[in-house]
């Protein structure tokens, strides 16, 4: 059965051709990737990387906005590469939500 | 609602996207905190990745075509074996073991798509536009190009044959696009500034000079 990344085909509606710049937080999770993986530390390969992302539901996979699929899938891949633990991850989620949102979001080159 | 007009304890709910928004930034935010932790990598690793990025547009791109138009040598070259021919100029085509330069004719349109995820030159051309990764361009194009094409402004005639090209993480491509007619007189920088991103995926044609 195709993953619900196969889509090649499929006659969907038509193309948002805005331009979008993108975020200082989606800069940042591409930085972190680019880090991890081929161009960098080579802590996983791109091929994982895209079966991560593939893995998602396909409601997430058509839901969640391009760079959340790609931080989905680096939290994926940091636990079965044993470099975080899941726990470890969703305590510092808790603890960010408890500090409340004023600092959250990545400020790109600073 | 306003705060002032809340009574029931609770923060302000924010709107569907802005919450999937603070989701993303929260995880974000967590991964890049505890990989700092554990040395995976250094908060200044990744402002020099930023930038690094941020550097990248797809004036590389545009000057393989241009020198491309005027070199009739380095086009052959360029068609022959991509990667060296980018390299001879200066520009780090990147991790991807292939590149391959398609050249447009006036009987032939390529058009670049990544159906299966977002694989793009980006050396050579920056970060992909959004609508190169939306599900709508990667659903179409392979099967109803013309349309697509339409829907991007380019009107091909029906004699254009239109081959559209699927890349994967180890094959990228590069349209290499006719030289527009009326650039006899054009310094090679000139026909760089006509060459676009669109124009380099395929979507459209290079801009045609102005003022000529």
């Amino acid at each position: 059965m195709p993953g619900p990344h196969d889509i090649g085909g499929q006659i969907l509606g038509s193309i948002d051709r805005s331009e979008h710049v993108p975020t200082d937080t989606e800069r940042t999770v591409d930085a972190m990737q680019m880090l991890m993986g081929a161009s960098g530390r080579k802590t996983y390969r791109i091929d994982e990387m895209r079966r991560a992302i593939e893995s998602l539901s396909p409601e997430d996979y058509a839901n969640f906005a391009y760079y959340n699929k790609w931080a989905r899938a680096m939290s994926v891949l940091v636990v079965e590469k044993g470099i975080l633990t899941e726990s470890e991850i969703s305590d510092r989620i808790s603890s960010i939500r408890a500090e409340g949102m004023d600092n959250v979001g990545a400020k790109a080159g600073s | 609602m306003t705060e002032e007009h809340d009574h029931s304890g609770n923060p302000p709910q924010p709107d569907e996207d802005r919450l999937a928004a603070t989701e993303f930034e929260i995880l974000e935010r967590a991964l890049r905190e505890l990989l700092i932790e554990k040395g995976v990598f250094t908060a200044d690793d990744i402002r020099i990745a930023v930038e690094a990025m941020d550097r990248k547009d797809p004036a590389n791109g545009s000057k393989v075509v241009a020198h491309a138009w005027v070199d009739d040598a380095y086009r052959a070259r360029l068609l022959d074996d991509s990667k060296a021919a980018i390299e001879e100029l200066g520009i780090d085509v990147g991790p991807a073991p292939n590149l391959v330069v398609l050249e447009n004719t006036a009987t032939l349109q390529h058009v670049v798509v990544c159906t299966l995820c977002s694989c793009y030159p980006r050396t050579l051309l920056g970060m992909p536009p959004s609508w190169y990764k939306s599900r709508e361009y990667r659903g179409r194009v392979v099967v109803e190009p013309r349309a697509v094409l339409r829907e991007f402004g380019t009107e091909l005639a029906d004699d254009v044959e239109i081959k559209v090209v699927d890349s994967t993480a180890d094959m990228r491509y590069l349209v290499l696009p006719a030289r527009p007619d009326g650039t006899d007189g054009l310094s090679e920088a000139e026909l760089a500034d006509l060459v676009t991103r669109d124009s380099l995926i395929g979507v459209t044609q290079p801009n045609a000079p102005s003022g000529g």
